[in-house]
């Protein structure tokens, strides 16, 4: 038989997730949510340079509560890819790599990028 | 392009449930994943029930029983039963590692049994592992010398550069960390995987290779090193707790300062 028949045996579905995967695929998501924001933005600074009418129109978009939400997102986004950014610059000078480390510095990110979001979102943003 | 679901011949089936005597005392299931090439069927999940006061304290034990009592079609990869053969590879729990190793008391209600994930499945148990040892022959595990041997001794080394191969060394090529990599179950055709690329490093920082360069020569690809994006799940497997993420993270390191 070709060993191309060979049945592929399950991978994704029945692997319990280390909290260093689950921070790893965070990292490339939260990476693709800040592409697209991008866009957003540009459509933002668009409206302003344009007139008052558009502005309005992706302000009161923003206000709503699908655009607070989509902000809130963005904002975690950014302040997780950061924190989790540093940590990868740290593992790239061959730092932090024994099991304990990765762990604990998994869990020292998602605080990190909660509390950040926290912050920014209670102080600036002024909710 | 990575492919998040199983093809549909490897979709698993319900399977068969394999009762234990009557008046059997404590009692537990193994669920154990089942293909038989020959009967051009799925694979299938079935259930083992085992008295475990008349079982040893392994995983690799339970199997060995349901062979030898239960179902003698039962297929899996074993030898040593001390954790140094590396044969008894396969997804225990949810984690990639050596059945000998794995007290069954350490799990947690049914023990679930998978051969090493996303690999090609010759039967039961028992993964393909042509790729995988290709690619370590690919990386040249052997030591490559310019200079000529000294007439009348070894090459030697110091203590201190022993030591730096002590760890790497130590790889008894199971085939857990490979298996265990996302970024190796979508790209194994091209990216080498932890296992392949710890034994590089184990030749990189051996003082007694002379070809360090033509090495480096060969990793620096996209694909055959940088495929790797420290998920970290080949070090948090290793059954025996080596560092295949620091080792990649060393080798990326020397060809960072090597273009310096």
């Amino acid at each position: 038989m070709s060993t191309e028949e060979r049945p592929l045996s399950p991978h994704l579905t029945i692997y319990r997730w280390p909290i260093t995967m689950t921070l790893s695929i965070l990292h490339r998501m939260t990476g693709v949510a800040l592409s697209v924001g991008l866009i957003a933005f540009v459509i933002w600074l668009e409206a302003i340079a344009y007139d008052a009418v558009p502005y309005d129109a992706v302000r009161g978009f923003m206000d709503s509560v699908a655009g607070q939400i989509l902000l809130l997102g963005w904002c975690f986004s950014f302040f997780f890819h950061l924190s989790n950014g540093v940590r990868h610059l740290i593992w790239d000078t061959g730092r932090m790599f024994d099991k304990r480390q990765a762990e604990t510095s998994s869990w020292f990110v998602i605080v990190a990028s909660v509390a950040l979001t926290a912050g920014y979102w209670l102080t600036v943003q002024g909710v | 392009m990575a492919e998040f679901t199983l093809p549909p011949n490897s979709k698993i089936k319900k399977g068969r449930h394999f009762a234990a005597e009557k008046g059997s005392a404590n009692l537990r299931q193994f669920v154990v994943y089942r293909y038989d090439p020959s009967s051009g069927e799925n694979p299938r999940m079935d259930t083992y029930e085992i008295d475990m006061d008349s079982c040893g304290p392994m995983v690799l034990d339970a199997l060995i029983k349901i062979k030898n009592e239960i179902d003698p079609t039962l297929t899996f990869r074993r030898s040593c039963r001390e954790g140094i053969c590396g044969s008894c590879a396969m997804n225990v729990d949810g984690r990639n590692t050596l059945a000998c190793t794995v007290p069954a008391d350490s799990i947690r209600g049914d023990v679930k049994i998978y051969p090493l994930p996303h690999m090609g499945i010759v039967k039961d148990l028992v993964p393909d592992l042509t790729n995988f040892y290709a690619q370590y022959a690919s990386i040249k595990p052997w030591l490559q010398t310019r200079t000529p041997a000294p007439p009348d001794h070894e090459r030697l080394q110091s203590k201190e550069d022993q030591e730096k191969i002590d760890d790497p060394a130590a790889c008894i090529l199971c085939a857990c960390c490979s298996t265990s990599c996302p970024s190796y179950w979508w790209n194994s055709d091209r990216y080498l995987g932890p296992a392949a690329l710890l034994a590089a490093y184990r030749w990189l920082v051996d003082s007694r290779d002379e070809a360090t360069g033509e090495r480096l020569d060969d990793l620096e690809d996209p694909f055959r090193l940088y495929r790797c994006h420290t998920i970290m799940n080949c070090t948090n497997t290793c059954p025996k707790n080596l560092n295949p993420a620091k080792a990649i993270a060393e080798t990326k390191k020397m060809l960072a300062e090597r273009r310096h």
